[in-house]
């Protein structure tokens, strides 16, 4: 990768002054974000405040209204080759009968034109480092049985693969463990945080709970009431700064192991009692749909 | 000799049950030589294309492209154009209809996209109804026009059929990767920057085309034999879409092939056949999967204790698969 040179001593994401604006109401305003690369950070935030909509504009599929995104030097949206993305989940169609091999083959040349030639060279690269972050996220086993028929944990796992196949330098993961168990969110969160650490990939996760991905995390993004603060997760993950940015009430607890537990957040309590599942899939980020 | 009057003479005279006699009785004639050549054509588009349909769940889609054919060549005879353009222009128009609804921002075709389908497939029928009624005196066509004719199929719709057919067979090779990659990860094709919608607009003038195509073998109301059966059948033996697009093809061919020679001999009509063979492959193919299913089947799902193997080729990636 010869931008390498150039753009490697750069943030792999600076937001300067940054405005999101979406059917007439911001998102969130005056944003002033760096992440550094080969960085593992957490987008959190309660539900609708814009988590997935950073990631979008990151990606450059939603625009800026003021301000200024750079996503690895460049404006959003020409970092293409160079950026996996896993949208926030969805689950596959229980009938969908498409093997999970061909589901991270559409990862490395899905969007090409035109019919590929079988016996070429390039059909065998492919395919090695398709087998490649197959192993990598240890999906092996399965990736040959159609993807609906797949538990939700190996499906992320697959879809991580997906990600990766390009050799991405940055990473956008909208909710990966979101609907899986409690045994795969740490499997999975263990998993990202060694691809993050050994490939030196920045990787950017939204996720509702800090808690499993706490102990590998380099930095945190909160995202809450239009604002953005961030900052490594001690700085960030307090009763002060909770706090403020939420404008009531938050307590962080520090757990025997050095975890950090925040409670009171006005959302995301209830959230996880229950009643969560995929319904909210809809009535989250309400921006892009209006 | 007319197709239908050497039809009659043949299929009175009846099959002598030696292969290769009633073979070379059968294709002496030149409908049926045209009806073969039509047939395989459709059935080979059919296949392919219904394949995709299957996996994008636009069956509904299809099926209203077809039955929109019917009023299409009613009212061209009704108007004295020919029948082929007119099955070509309703399917067409009614694609460019489907493809007007808006999809839900998520990509899921919404519940709403069903009902404007169902509209139109009801007020089309109504409309060809009213064709026929119009043109007066068509009673016999009506018949061919829904469930199908293989009689008189001229050289110049065979020819109308193959160049159709290799254009959109053509359009399918370029766009076909994207195509399936927006079919099965709509979002993270829009990311890579597939053009999601507009490759949804030309798979349904694609469909449209095809609809059109087969419903001249099959009638309109029985083009589902060809386009979902070899397709759905396909999907159930195999995920791979290579051997999948294959295999719906060849079951395509089978069973077009087989229902014509039976169709010819047998007073009843082709798109019956066409249905009952392709309804009992797909049986088949329901009945052979479950069959395998048990023996397919992992002891156990290993998700749970997948961590610490996970980590472990994490670390050691490149080695072999496990």
């Amino acid at each position: 990768m010869a931008e390498e040179v150039t753009t490697g001593t750069g943030p792999a994401v600076r937001l300067i002054d940054a405005t999101v604006r979406l059917g007439g109401r911001d998102i969130w305003s005056h944003v002033d974000l760096d992440i550094d690369p080969g960085t593992f950070v957490a987008v959190l935030g309660p539900n609708g405040a814009g988590k997935s909509t950073l990631v979008k504009a990151v990606l450059g599929v939603v625009p800026l209204a003021g301000g200024r995104l750079e996503v690895l030097g460049r404006p959003p949206g020409e970092g293409g080759r160079d950026i996996g993305y896993l949208p926030q989940r969805r689950s596959f169609d229980p009938g969908m009968r498409v093997r999970g091999v061909d589901v991270v083959r559409m990862g490395a040349d899905g969007d090409r034109w035109g019919l590929p030639v079988p016996w070429g060279a390039g059909r065998r690269t492919r395919d090695a480092r398709v087998d490649e972050v197959i192993d990598l996220v240890g999906a092996t086993a399965y990736a040959g049985r159609p993807i609906g028929e797949l538990s939700g944990g190996e499906q992320q796992r697959l879809l991580i693969a997906q990600a990766l196949v390009r050799h991405p330098r940055l990473l956008l993961l909208d909710e990966p463990l979101d609907s899986l168990d409690l045994p795969n969110q740490a499997a999975v969160a263990s998993l990202i945080a060694d691809i993050s650490r050994e490939a030196g990939i920045t990787v950017l996760i939204v996720a509702h709970d800090v808690n499993p991905i706490a102990s590998a995390l380099d930095g945190v993004v909160y995202v809450a009431r239009g604002k953005a603060v961030s900052g490594t997760p001690a700085e960030v993950i307090t009763t002060e700064t909770l706090s403020a940015l939420y404008g009531t009430p938050i307590e962080v607890l520090t757990t025997s192991d050095g975890r950090r537990v925040v409670v009171g957040q006005p959302d995301a309590a209830s959230h996880h009692a229950g009643a969560h599942g995929h319904a909210h899939d809809h009535d989250h980020d309400h921006g892009e749909r209006r | 000799m007319s197709p239908h009057a050497a039809h009659t003479v043949a299929a009175l005279a009846g099959p002598v049950l030696d292969p290769v006699v009633d073979l070379r009785r059968m294709l002496a004639l030149h409908f049926m030589v045209n009806a073969f050549r039509a047939g395989t054509i459709v059935a080979v588009l059919a296949a392919v294309v219904g394949w995709l349909m299957v996996l994008r769940r636009q069956s509904f889609a299809g099926h209203t492209l077809a039955v929109v054919s019917f009023p299409g060549a009613a009212a061209a005879i009704w108007l004295g154009v020919s029948a082929t353009a007119g099955y070509f222009a309703g399917s067409i128009v009614a694609a460019l209809v489907i493809a007007l609804v808006p999809r839900s921002a998520a990509g899921r075709p919404g519940s709403q996209e069903s009902a404007v389908i169902g509209t139109v497939q009801a007020f089309a029928l109504a409309c060809g109804a009213l064709f026929v009624s119009l043109y007066g005196g068509f009673l016999d066509g009506i018949t061919g026009l829904l469930f199908g004719s293989f009689l008189g199929v001229s050289d110049g719709q065979v020819l109308a059929l193959g160049a159709v057919a290799v254009a959109v067979l053509v359009v399918l090779a370029a766009i076909g990767r994207p195509l399936l990659f927006a079919t099965v990860d709509g979002p993270v094709a829009a990311a890579r920057g597939v053009p999601t919608r507009a490759l949804s607009v030309a798979f349904l003038l694609l469909l449209g085309c095809t609809a059109a195509e087969v419903s001249q073998v099959t009638g309109a109301l029985l083009v589902f034999a060809l386009l979902v059966m070899p397709a759905a059948a396909a999907q159930q033996l195999t995920a791979r879409p290579v051997v999948g697009l294959a295999l719906a093809v060849g079951f395509g061919l089978v069973v077009v092939w087989v229902s014509l020679s039976v169709a010819f001999w047998s007073p009843w009509p082709v798109g019956f056949w066409v249905s009952t063979f392709g309804f009992a492959l797909y049986l088949g193919a329901i009945g052979w999967r479950a069959a395998t299913a048990r023996y397919r089947r992992r002891p156990v799902r290993g998700t749970g204790v997948a961590g610490e193997r996970v980590r472990a080729r994490a670390l050691s990636s490149g080695a072999a698969g496990a």
